[in-house]
């Protein structure tokens, strides 16, 4: 067997492992001990990879396999990863992690929980190591449902209109995705000579512009509704605000990831020549993302919906790069997926600490946290200074990346877009810093507020798994730019080439 | 241990100090924690004099020149094999001289705080980001890359912001943090896309390689980067006054100044480190560093620089003599000091006999870091005696608290411009540049320095004299030795700190410059300094009602300068009508009732429509009957019609 596809059957043991036995508490070390050992894989797995890449190994993917699902559809399990899908299962593990720490003290049907968190979490895997597009598709499927019912079932508020809301919109966007990828099927057919769901061979096979330019829109606005691309984004405040914190975490810090990498790996490598033709288009949506996202964060005082707005202009800026098509906006784009992924991981458990304990995520009916809660306050205050850019964590880094490769453009529209883009660092630090005025400093508002307690040790193991990851992009970027290095070269090249 | 080591060392001790105290200091004795930082401060220090020894004495000078020393690279960020961010240390003459102000005034702060902080709540938490501010701090002085300045700048901001808001149960003190970090958020925007265009223009983001392909005539980056106009600038001077506005920022130059003021909230000490002596005058040091550009590729933004600095000395120093808190009358003196730096930068050229204003400049920040630490510090001691921070709360104090008096006065002189004191030679220096080269910024500059010597004995008469000391004070100074060394420390500074010879040093060349000092040039701004001086004694050494008078006379003018002409009103106007009412509200607005209102419209639509579909199933017999009939009627017309 393939040793990637451990990756998918480490989650699924797990699932397993909680389905046979009976008792809470052993659900949730099984699952606890399931995602630690995935986290570990994953890390073993990138270290050989990066070993392999040292010793030379010069195929485009590694630890790449392919066995035939279905064969009169030509459906393959083909699989394999380059640095793009590591660093993007390396993010996935530790945010799934971290969320199993956080719903540690989740009472209600403790087995369905983690049941539907796991199932989400094959999907995750599987998206980013298939190399076939129908698996891919399978897996993204995957990775949607299961959303409906934890923001159902564990939610809080308006939670059956939200998550009909967030599923809908979701299922819209895949079925884009899906028409855009059957329409590559046949495309492969007619013009390429064979019928084929692989992208590595579709890649290779240059499709007529009419068609490239069809098959781009469907698969960039499909992804784009996943990244909560402007104006597809709606289901993300309100998905948000009723979703338990672990699905927060998971929505925002993978599945709009999803989104970004089918962007990256779809859209823009298979069409490439559309891609350079309109990716305008997208350069314009991406920066009303992130300014007029910005703006609107401004405005709201429920912290889940202020982070939720805030993750439309931050993953904007996703959009952004990818839709500059220049080597250095690509490994912006990777890197700001990641940044995003546990910036926005540890700001809902954050926010999850506070409501759980004031039961308000009001940022007017709060204050004194931080005098009160020393430890909350303190993730809190590092999320949003890892959100507003701040150097010594991730988000600098990718931000300045995205800005970087978007300078190399020279025309005044680039220009525009860049410097509006930019501009929204400042907003960012409006809307944090008042949200952090006004709820973790000052004084406590109510009486009962004395008694709360700071975070438990479940809570502060997920926060500072999240840190770490977010100090370790912060400090060392070479790292992961090494990784992704040669690879969004390659999606570069491929775009250039013809 | 090699000298590599040691420069190394100088940043990251009060890094240790900061993770120590910081992550470690619940379980360090309060007692302890603030010897601890201190203790690795004066590490720090001693480091850095022996660095400063072997740089100006030993390894800096070859064939008669300055060179800059790099070390500790690092390939930090790299995004294409010919461009990325490096990390690294550098020593040149005025990195080394950065280090000795930064490490020294940032040691005689932590002693100070020993005895000024005893006994708040969060002693520990306040030695950690002392700590992380030093560290920062030095990381900006000996940055070799501008983005990696930029990643400095950002993280004495947020050290700023951090201790701005020390007191954070207190409501203004937030607000002014949250203002200091907005408002030199807003001016890094321009840094930042200053730095996108340089590095794109030159391919590199290390100053010296900058330095190198941007200020040498002829150079092909350099003509491609004046080449072309936009809005009648060189590429190079927009990219320059972009960089620039990052500097005003954080020097609070009109119009950015309206944060130093408010921040004043956090502690006194603070107020001295961070905004007087070192992080303000980061914006001095950019344009120090990025001078040959300046002089030689833009001399456009240079004298954008200069007139900005002009105008903010003369406008700080107008608003400082009207304010009655006395850390509000320093915070105005600070941004109208770092006015006469930048205008010293600003008259400065490229070549022989033009770049007297660069060390003159630099001069001042040196001299200024002294004095203006020092009157900070005895600022903070009159507030740890009186509990309060109006002047009309003091008087007199000359008695109770000799030492801090006689420090204060020195200071005062230093300030002032008063031969001998080091404040003298420094603005002697800056004068003659000014006069030189720009008559306008030379009688704005004179104007300003005559202003400075009013406020300063204006609040010098109003805390010492002014009323007849209470014979039975007990002093406030008694066993406060703490507080009393470092400013006892800092008055050496603030009275032989001119008699350096800086021209040696610090020079736009490297080559050692002498700076003359003639006495036609000297008479007139001492001169109306010591006028003022005695203005100020007469209004002010004793009670009367003459300078309500003058006040009244004033009238709009004084109001005006009061409130600090109406900037702060501006900008509450900006942000709170503009960016708020009439960008953030309909933004929101627009997303939830017409982006969201169309993906809700789009559901209920579709549910009202099966509604509609629904009604056809209705199980009615009759009714499918007549489904059915007229279904055969209808393909019964369309038969006839197509075959008929």
């Amino acid at each position: 067997m393939n040793i990637l596809s451990l990756l998918i059957l480490i989650p699924l043991l797990t699932v397993v492992g909680i389905l046979l036995v009976k008792s809470d508490q052993l659900i949730r070390k099984i699952t606890l001990a399931g995602s630690a050992l995935q986290v570990i894989f994953a890390s073993w797995l990138t270290a050989q990879y990066v070993s392999l890449r040292h010793a030379g190994a010069t195929a485009q993917m590694l630890f790449e396999s392919s066995r035939v699902w279905f064969r009169p559809l030509g459906i393959n399990y083909h699989i394999g990863v380059d640095g793009i899908s590591l660093v993007m299962i390396l993010l996935t593990a530790v945010v799934v992690l971290a969320g199993v720490l956080v719903s540690w003290k989740i009472e209600k049907q403790v087995k369905e929980f983690f049941f539907m968190l796991l199932l989400l979490s094959v999907g995750a895997y599987g998206f980013f190591i298939s190399l076939n597009l129908f698996s891919m598709f399978f897996f993204l499927e995957l990775a949607v449902i299961p959303k409906y019912l934890l923001i159902g079932i564990w939610g809080t508020g308006k939670k059956e209109n939200n998550a009909m809301k967030l599923a809908l919109m979701l299922m819209t966007g895949s079925a884009l995705v899906f028409l855009g990828i059957v329409g590559l099927y046949f495309a492969s057919g007619w013009f390429g000579g064979e019928h084929t769901w692989d992208i590595m061979k579709l890649s290779h096979m240059h499709l007529p512009m009419n068609v490239q330019v069809i098959l781009y829109f469907l698969t960039f606005i499909g992804f784009g509704v996943f990244t909560g691309m402007f104006p597809f984004h709606t289901w993300a405040p309100d998905g948000h605000s009723s979703a338990p914190t672990a699905a927060s975490m998971f929505l925002a810090g993978i599945s709009m990831k999803l989104g970004g990498y089918g962007l990256l790996r779809v859209a823009t490598y298979l069409m490439p020549d559309a891609a350079r033709e309109y990716s305008w288009i997208f350069i314009i949506l991406a920066t009303i993302a992130i300014f007029y996202g910005a703006l609107a964060t401004l405005m709201q005082k429920d912290l889940k919906y202020m982070n939720a707005y805030s993750s439309v202009s931050h993953v904007g800026f996703v959009v952004l790069g990818v839709a500059m098509i220049t080597k250095v906006a690509f490994a912006g784009a990777v890197l700001q997926m990641v940044s995003h992924g546990i910036m926005t991981a540890l700001f809902f458990a954050a926010i999850g600490m506070i409501y759980d304990r004031a039961h308000t995520r009001m940022s007017n009916e709060l204050g004194g946290v931080l005098k009160q809660m020393p430890f909350i306050g303190t993730v809190f205050i590092i999320a949003g200074l890892t959100s507003l850019g701040l150097p010594g964590f991730s988000g600098f880094v990718s931000e300045m990346t995205v800005f970087v490769g978007s300078w190399v453009h020279t025309g005044i529209f680039y220009r525009v877009a860049t410097i509006l883009a930019a501009a929204s660092i400042v907003i960012t630090a409006v809307y944090i810093l008042r949200a952090t005025g006004f709820a973790i400093w000052g004084t406590i508002t109510r009486k009962e507020y004395a008694l709360l307690k700071d975070a438990s040790w479940n809570e502060r193991w997920a926060a500072v798994i999240l840190i770490v990851g977010i100090v370790l992009i912060g400090l060392a970027p070479f790292l992961f730019m090494h990784l992704i290095n040669a690879d969004v070269q390659e999606i570069f090249n491929h775009l250039h080439a013809g | 241990m090699t000298l590599d080591n040691i420069v190394l060392l100088i940043p990251l001790l009060p890094l240790l100090s900061f993770l120590l105290l910081g992550l470690a200091g619940k379980h360090i004795s309060v007692r302890f924690s603030g010897v601890i930082g201190s203790v690795i401060l004066g590490a720090s220090l001693v480091l850095a004099l022996i660095t400063a020894y072997d740089y100006f004495f030993a390894i800096g000078k070859q064939g008669g020149e300055f060179i800059p020393y790099l070390t500790a690279q690092l390939n930090w960020l790299p995004f294409n094999s010919d461009l990325s961010i490096n990390l690294g240390l550098v020593l040149d003459p005025i990195s080394v001289m950065m280090l000795l102000v930064v490490t020294f005034v940032s040691t005689m702060v932590h002693v100070y705080s020993l005895g000024y902080m005893k006994g708040e709540e969060r002693y520990t938490t306040y030695y950690a980001y002392l700590g992380l501010f030093t560290f920062t701090m030095l990381g900006l002085v000996l940055s070799t890359n501008i983005f990696q300045m930029y990643i400095f700048w950002e993280l004495v901001g947020v050290s700023s912001y951090l201790l701005i808001g020390f007191y954070f149960s207190r409501p203004s003190a937030v607000a002014a943090a949250k203002k200091a970090f907005i408002v030199t958020r807003f001016a890094d925007l321009g840094f930042l896309i200053g730095i996108l265009m340089l590095g794109y223009g030159a391919h590199s983001y290390d100053f010296f390689t900058l330095i190198d392909r941007l200020s040498h005539p002829g150079s092909s980056y350099l003509v491609a980067m004046t080449g072309a106009s936009f809005l009648g600038m060189s590429t190079l001077t927009w990219a320059l006054i972009l960089v620039f506005i990052g500097g005003a920022g954080k020097s609070a130059m009109f119009p950015f100044h309206i944060w130093l003021p408010d921040a004043m909230e956090g502690p006194t000490p603070i107020s001295a480190l961070i905004h007087a002596a070192t992080m303000v005058v980061a914006g001095v040091y950019l344009v120090a560093r990025l001078f040959p550009i300046f002089a030689v590729g833009a001399p456009d933004a240079l004298t954008v620089v200069g007139y900005v600095g002009a105008f903010t000395a003369l406008f700080a120093a107008t608003i400082a003599c009207t304010q009655t808190d006395i850390k509000k009358v320093l915070a105005y003196s600070t941004i109208s000091q770092i006015g006469f730096m930048l205008f010293a930068l600003g008259v400065a050229g490229w070549g022989p006999g033009k770049t007297e204003g660069f060390t003159a400049g630099m001069f001042h920040l040196f001299t200024h870091a002294s004095f203006k630490a020092l009157l900070f510090l005895g600022a903070g001691s009159i507030i740890h005696a009186v509990h309060s921070n109006e002047m009309k709360d003091m008087g007199g104090l000359r008695k109770s608290m000799p030492i801090t008096h006689i420090t204060f006065l020195l200071a005062a002189l230093a300030i002032s411009g008063i031969p001998p004191f080091a404040g003298f030679f420094s603005k002697e220096a800056i004068f003659s540049a000014a006069e030189q080269s720009n008559p306008i910024i030379y009688w704005v500059g004179l104007i300003a320095g005559t202003l400075t010597a009013f406020y300063i004995f204006r609040l010098y008469f109003m805390i010492f004299w002014h009323k007849t000391p209470d014979a039975h004070a007990h002093n406030h100074e008694k066993g406060e030795w703490a507080m009393m060394i470092p400013m006892m420390l800092l008055a050496v500074g603030a009275v032989f700190g001119g008699f350096i010879p800086f021209g040696d040093f610090i020079s736009a060349t490297g080559k050692p410059l002498e700076l003359p000092i003639e006495l036609s040039h000297i008479i007139l701004p001492v001169g109306l300094g010591v006028l003022s001086i005695v203005a100020a004694a007469i209004l002010y050494r004793k009670e009367s009602d003459v300078p309500q008078r003058i006040v009244n006379a004033l009238g709009g003018f004084y109001r005006a300068a009061y409130r600090k002409f109406y900037i702060d009103e501006i900008y509450l106007f900006i942000t709170k009508k503009i960016v708020f009412k009439l960008m953030g509200r309909p933004s929101a607005w627009f997303d939830r009732n017409v982006v969201d209102g169309t993906v809700q419209k789009t559901g209920s639509l579709t549910i009202a429509l099966s509604h509609a579909i629904k009604r056809v199933q209705s199980g009615k017999l009759q009714a499918y009957t007549m489904y059915f009939f007229g279904g055969v009627l209808l393909l019964v017309v369309l038969l006839l019609y197509k075959f008929a």
